[in-house]
């Protein structure tokens, strides 16, 4: 008769261990990326220059003055301000994109769901080309990406709004419709951008080469923020998926939750692209990856996704800076062509078997 | 305990689908709402659990009107299972269970003790508890709807709704669910409403019946005051005759033809 206990006990060390191992998976791949690149440094120098740094900014003087420095001063410089803020953002913006894709196919009950279903995409790439096309100042292109990426899914959700709620169905369908007018926008700056042309297809294709501290520190707060939201949603969105009807009758607003739901994933999604562009695929393929290996329960499900979001990332942008050196490819190219074949093989797959 | 409906009426945009529903039911009673297609049935019944707000009208639980009520207090009192239970991801079915105690958890989600007790119990009372590490996906159609009781169940409900719940199950597995649904009735005190296309299980486990026409109450009360041919004839227009099964003795609707209404002059 204990079965039940111990198959619940089962279940709850099953999530501690996996999302420990994946953890720790992010943590070597962290570790991997920034000792790789032009200049190679060893893992210990890297350890211990970011282990001074980080007293320095947290401890009392005295405590770290007489710690010896025994490396070169540039490779300080490019672990703490090179390779730790591209590192950093890489993990929040993949951590971001993989946990709104995970809540998009969630309240969409679609695996082709993405973080820019709503058109928010579109929306942030106007408001970037707008700031380059026009020459504001360094500051106005984020603002701006982050502004239109907000303000396009605004817009979405209350052309999508019924008396009484929001059917999913016209949501993609008015998201569609929004991303296509900001994507014809797009084209239309792409053409009368003259010699600006490269900074905008440069920002398009989405990567980490921009990375600073102050990146970081914008992204952080809405990041850790949006997703701690999300994850505290995750009974509901477990709930969502068998349906409204039975959703509401344990207990669920379902209206409510969608409507939070959507503007943390849509929050997190714009602090992510304000940052890095419009980085593809790792807001699809993760969730359904993980949705197939660790299986539909938000709470274990979002974490995971959240850690190997970041993880997938991390390496791609590794490989994108070690493939060709010196220069680098964007990391959004490696993402999309991970991100092309595995799509085709999900297509393959549900023709075979219909779930998901 | 007593669940009172009165005077509920509902409009799909400006089509009538309820007109002035009203009736009373107590605990340890299971009332079968019976009625031919797009008499109300289902409509009825979410706007109990107020998946629909009713135009006009009010649902009582004990003399508290329901409106006031969160959907969280709802669950609480409401359990629910739904016509439709296909879910299409592999949960286990402990799982699906857990989340019948949903409306009593925290927004952490983490289940108590008592939590696990009584999901617990509630496997045991539908007689899935060897089920519970399968995934939902897997069950054939007789053991998701025990599956989906106890998750009912297990929001420890006093007002139990079953949306014909034996409408894509084998007879087996239709006596089965019914039995069940009985006997919690009884033991639990439950004040239980279902909808059924099944005149003659309805008769046999239900208490009364609630015989909807185009949205109206057009006859409740026990199966022997409900089933009558006059009132078959009038609302599923239908020649029936009505006997008593040989064994158990409850009532039999045996249909003959349909009334053709054009040579009626309807």
């Amino acid at each position: 008769m204990d079965q039940v206990e111990k198959l619940h006990a089962e279940q709850r060390r099953r999530r501690a261990l996996i999302l420990v191992v994946l953890a720790l998976g992010l943590g070597l791949a962290v570790l991997w990326a920034i000792q790789t690149g032009p200049v190679a440094i060893p893992t210990g120098m890297v350890l211990r220059i970011s282990l001074y740094r980080l007293m320095h900014c947290l401890l009392p003087h005295r405590l770290w003055a007489g710690i010896p420095v025994t490396w070169p001063h540039t490779h300080e410089i490019i672990v703490i301000d090179v390779r730790w803020p591209r590192i950093l953002l890489g993990v929040l913006v993949g951590a971001a994109l993989a946990t709104s894709g995970c809540t998009m196919q969630g309240l969409f009950r679609n695996p082709m769901a993405s973080p820019y279903t709503l058109g928010l995409a579109s929306g942030a790439a106007f408001g970037a080309a707008l700031a380059i096309v026009l020459e504001w100042p360094f500051y106005a292109l984020p603002a701006l990406a982050f502004l239109f990426a907000v303000l396009t899914v605004f817009v979405v959700y209350r052309i999508a709004s019924v008396r009484g709620g929001v059917p999913m169905e016209t949501l993609l369908l008015a998201g569609l419709a929004t991303g296509s007018f900001f994507s014809a926008l797009v084209s239309f700056m792409l053409y009368i951008a003259g010699e600006k042309l490269a900074g905008i297809v440069f920002w398009l294709m989405g990567g980490l080469w921009a990375s600073d501290w102050d990146k970081v520190l914008i992204a952080l707060p809405l990041v850790s923020l949006g997703t701690t939201g999300i994850f505290l949603l995750s009974r509901d969105l477990d709930l969502l998926l068998l349906g409204d009807e039975q959703a509401q009758a344990l207990g669920v607003n379902t209206e409510r939750v969608k409507k939070i739901a959507l503007a943390l994933a849509s929050l997190i999604t714009a602090a992510a692209v304000c940052g890095s562009g419009v980085i593809g695929f790792v807001g699809l393929i993760v969730p359904h990856l993980m949705r197939t290996l660790v299986g539909p329960e938000h709470r274990l499900l979002l974490p995971a996704s959240w850690l190997v979001g970041a993880l997938l990332l991390v390496c791609t942008d590794t490989l994108a800076r070690a493939v060709i050196q010196p220069t680098e490819i964007p990391v959004g190219i490696i993402t999309a062509l991970l991100g092309a074949p595995f799509f085709v093989y999900l297509l393959r797959r549900r023709k075979q078997t219909l779930e998901w | 305990m007593k669940l009172e409906i009165r005077g509920l009426s509902f409009r799909y945009n400006s089509i009538p689908a309820l007109e002035k529903v009203t009736f009373e039911i107590a605990g340890g009673e299971l009332l079968g709402i019976i009625g031919p297609n797009g008499s109300g049935k289902t409509t009825l019944l979410r706007c109990l659990n107020r998946t629909l707000s009713p135009l006009a009208g009010a649902v009582l639980v004990d003399g508290h009107d329901v409106a006031h009520w969160s959907r969280q207090e709802l669950a609480r009192q409401m359990g629910l299972v739904p016509q439709n239970t296909a879910i299409t991801f592999p949960f286990t079915v402990l799982e699906v269970v857990m989340m019948g105690r949903h409306p009593h958890q925290g927004i952490l989600g983490v289940a108590s003790e008592r939590d696990i007790a009584i999901v617990k119990e509630s496997l045991r009372q539908t007689n899935t508890l060897h089920l519970a590490a399968r995934p939902i996906t897997g069950l054939s159609g007789g053991e998701r709807q025990r599956v989906i009781i106890a998750r009912a169940l297990a929001q420890e409900p006093r007002i139990l709704l079953l949306d014909e719940p034996t409408s894509h199950l084998d007879i087996n597995h239709q006596l089965e669910v019914l039995e069940l649904v009985r006997r919690l009735t009884n033991e639990r005190g439950l004040v239980t409403v279902m909808t059924s296309h099944d005149l003659n299980l309805a008769a046999r486990y239900c208490d009364r019946l609630l015989m909807l026409e185009k949205g109206q109450v057009y006859a409740l009360g026990t199966p022997e005051e409900v089933l009558t041919p006059a009132n078959i004839r009038r609302v599923y227009r239908v020649e029936a005759e009505i006997c008593r099964h040989p064994a158990t003795g409850t009532l039999q609707v045996l249909p003959l033809a349909p009334i053709d209404d054009a040579q009626e002059g309807r």
